[in-house]
């Protein structure tokens, strides 16, 4: 029955098995996803996906918006559907089955050191994903320069996101960067 | 036998379409990712969980894989509603913030073809990729105070695996952490 043409099953699974090893959140799966939809699959360009990733951060909602938007891109409303049901599922299955059984979770005692040793490597992983995105969105030195000033401003200030890409927007339009 | 009700506020108990549009509404605030107007619906607006409730359930969400407060989410709804519960809060949080950024990607497909439109999109698309690399940096300042024997070589052989050498994610978790955990094991005496 599956065997269709179409990039949705291959989609799908994908995304299942991220969802799965998807420790640390969206931002930390972000260069895999880079990996298979760009360099793999051929899907779309370094360009596309980090245009697709700035609409992702541009809209309210969870950050896993990227995995809907590039399921769209690839395969319309369906695309997008399927592209969240398999990012979202089966991680949400293992938190319900484990939250049902919350007690005997929380005490585990290897758990606070292989939370400490994974803390770094969800940091490692989500600074890939900046460095992976800039190369893909920054055109040139002014296009560093934005990806330099919105890093500092989220990391020295507590002002909205939504400014830093509502002022990069601003600048572009009048012809700063 | 208590003479003061008010102390005893009866236990929360909202239904599956108070989590949905809790979620929806924590969703719907939630710019730049959902976390933070999700803790203040959760604890301070609606108050179905105490901030310890939510600092351990978050705790056990981070050690499985998913989005937080999509777990969260998940969670939640199976602690006071099951299943239908769960399905409730995952749907607010994801429907309708999925709807509008695929509106807002056609929109932007539909006028890119205007070069203005189309340069604007890549200063964003910039500034996405800084806000990413800006809260790497944010994260790893309180790991790098609390052991950086530990943080630096464990973020940066993560950073130049998947960044730079583009591996497979699972061969980067393979690798990196059981190496941060055997790390973590030796310096946890200290």
């Amino acid at each position: 029955m599956s065997e269709t043409p179409s990039p949705l099953g291959p989609i799908a699974i994908q995304f299942a098995l991220l969802s799965v090893v998807a420790v640390g959140g969206v931002n930390a799966v972000t260069p895999e996803i880079h990996r298979q939809v760009v360099e793999t699959s051929h899907w779309m360009s370094s360009r596309e996906f980090s245009e697709l990733f700035a609409v992702a951060q541009a809209t309210p909602g969870p950050n896993m918006l990227i995995a809907t938007l590039v399921g769209w891109k690839v395969g319309s409303w369906l695309g997008a559907i399927v592209a969240t049901v398999a990012v979202v599922g089966p991680s949400s299955v293992i938190v319900y089955t484990v939250s049902r059984l919350w007690d005997r979770f929380r005490d585990l005692p290897w758990r606070k050191v292989v939370q400490a040793g994974m803390a770094p490597v969800v940091v490692g992983l989500i600074g890939s994903s900046g460095y992976i995105l800039a190369k893909g969105g920054a055109a040139d030195w002014r296009g560093m320069l934005v990806v330099a000033a919105s890093a500092i401003l989220i990391w020295r200030t507590r002002l909205n996101p939504l400014w830093m890409l509502a002022g990069a927007a601003g600048l572009s339009l009048l012809g700063v960067v | 036998m208590s003479h003061t009700p008010s102390q005893n506020p009866a236990p929360p108990d909202p239904t599956e379409l108070e989590l949905f549009t809790g979620f929806l509404g924590a969703s719907l605030r939630g710019f730049g990712g959902v976390f933070v107007m999700g803790r203040r619906m959760l604890v301070e607006e609606k108050r179905w969980l105490t901030p310890d409730e939510f600092v351990e359930i978050l705790g056990v969400c981070q050690f499985l894989p998913g989005a937080n407060i999509v777990n969260v989410s998940v969670a939640v709804g199976q602690r006071f509603r099951g299943w239908r519960g769960s399905l409730a809060s995952l749907a607010g949080l994801i429907v309708a913030p999925g709807a509008i950024s695929v509106g807002l990607a056609a929109l932007f497909l539909h006028y890119a073809f205007i070069p203005q439109v189309s340069r604007a999109m890549g200063a964003v698309a910039a500034a996405a990729a800084g806000l990413v690399i800006g809260t790497a940096v944010k994260m790893a300042g309180p790991l790098l105070k609390q052991d950086g024997v530990l943080a630096i070589p464990i973020c940066l052989g993560t950073l130049i695996a998947a960044g730079v050498l583009h591996w497979p994610l699972i061969v980067v978790l393979l690798v990196m952490a059981p190496a941060g955990a055997a790390l973590a094991w030796v310096r946890r005496a200290r």
